[in-house]
């Protein structure tokens, strides 16, 4: 089961690469795909069972396909993929790198983890998560619904074709 | 079934914040290494996961429940986030016929 968890990781990260690497942009949304469901491969070693499916359903089956559903309405292909310099893609990396080591080198004292609450494999099972929710956290979670209506309205808003602005 | 439940206890955490670091730092220079719009988009969900994944292992760690809902709200404020992005992505193409952001630069003053 730890060699799973090296597993998953090679996968994540070699995918997550290729979302940054790959040029076209169905390749992009078909890589980051495998990268979500080696994520859900953790949440599930994880004991997060609940996050693993919601993961799955939210992520791979509604944002991705909404990715995938706009690059196909764009229509676009390589020929119009903008790049940048290779001096600024050079630096970028760099970057990258250098906060990649900041991050690591801020991280890497241990620290002992004292656990409030004895160990249990059932923490993420959806009965447990749910009484979290519904008891500790139930005005956040009727808020969020304040947060979609905005998006949605949002979202048609800025969908709307503008007529007054597209006559000339 | 025991074997996955139990298998936390052989990885240590350290393992976790390196890999969600690992993740983040590609989801940044991705986000420095592309123009186009739709691939920084991409890059900022890489970057909302490593956390997610992270916020999920510390709660699995502690056994408490608490971070998992956390997790699931930055899912809703993600899925919002993607709604309202790739609509902005769908208008800009429409009003400039391209996905470059460099042609977005004057919003910078």
């Amino acid at each position: 089961m730890v060699f799973l968890f090296y597993f998953l990781s090679a996968i994540m990260v070699i995918s997550a690469l290729l979302v940054v690497f790959s040029k076209s942009p169905i390749n992009n949304v078909i890589y980051l795909i495998i990268c979500f469901i080696a994520m859900a491969g953790h949440y599930i070693l994880l004991n997060a069972q609940f996050l693993a499916v919601v993961h799955i359903i939210v992520y791979t089956g509604a944002i991705m396909v909404l990715f995938l559903f706009v690059v196909m309405l764009l229509n676009l292909n390589k020929a119009i993929i903008p790049q940048k310099s290779a001096a600024a893609r050079v630096l970028a990396v760099v970057t990258g790198g250098i906060f990649f080591l900041v991050l690591l080198a801020a991280t890497r004292q241990t620290f002992v983890i004292n656990p409030r609450y004895a160990f249990t494999s059932e923490i993420g099972l959806v009965a447990n998560v749910g009484k979290t929710l519904f008891h500790e956290f139930l005005l956040p979670f009727e808020i969020s619904s304040v947060l979609f209506i905005s998006a949605m309205v949002g979202a048609v808003m800025f969908g709307k074709r503008d007529h007054a602005a597209g006559e000339d | 079934m025991n074997e996955i439940t139990s298998a936390i206890q052989l990885i240590p955490l350290q393992h976790y914040i390196i890999l969600s670091v690992t993740l983040f730092s590609i989801g940044m220079m991705g986000v420095l290494f592309r123009r186009n719009i739709i691939a920084i988009l991409m890059c900022l969900e890489l970057m909302f996961n490593s956390a997610n994944l992270l916020l999920a292992a510390f709660s699995a760690y502690h056994s408490d429940p608490s971070g998992q809902v956390f997790v699931f709200f930055i899912m809703i404020v993600a899925a919002a986030e993607v709604a309202v992005g790739l609509s902005i992505v769908v208008m800009m193409k429409r009003n400039v016929e391209s996905v470059d952001i460099n042609l977005l630069n004057r919003l910078k003053w």
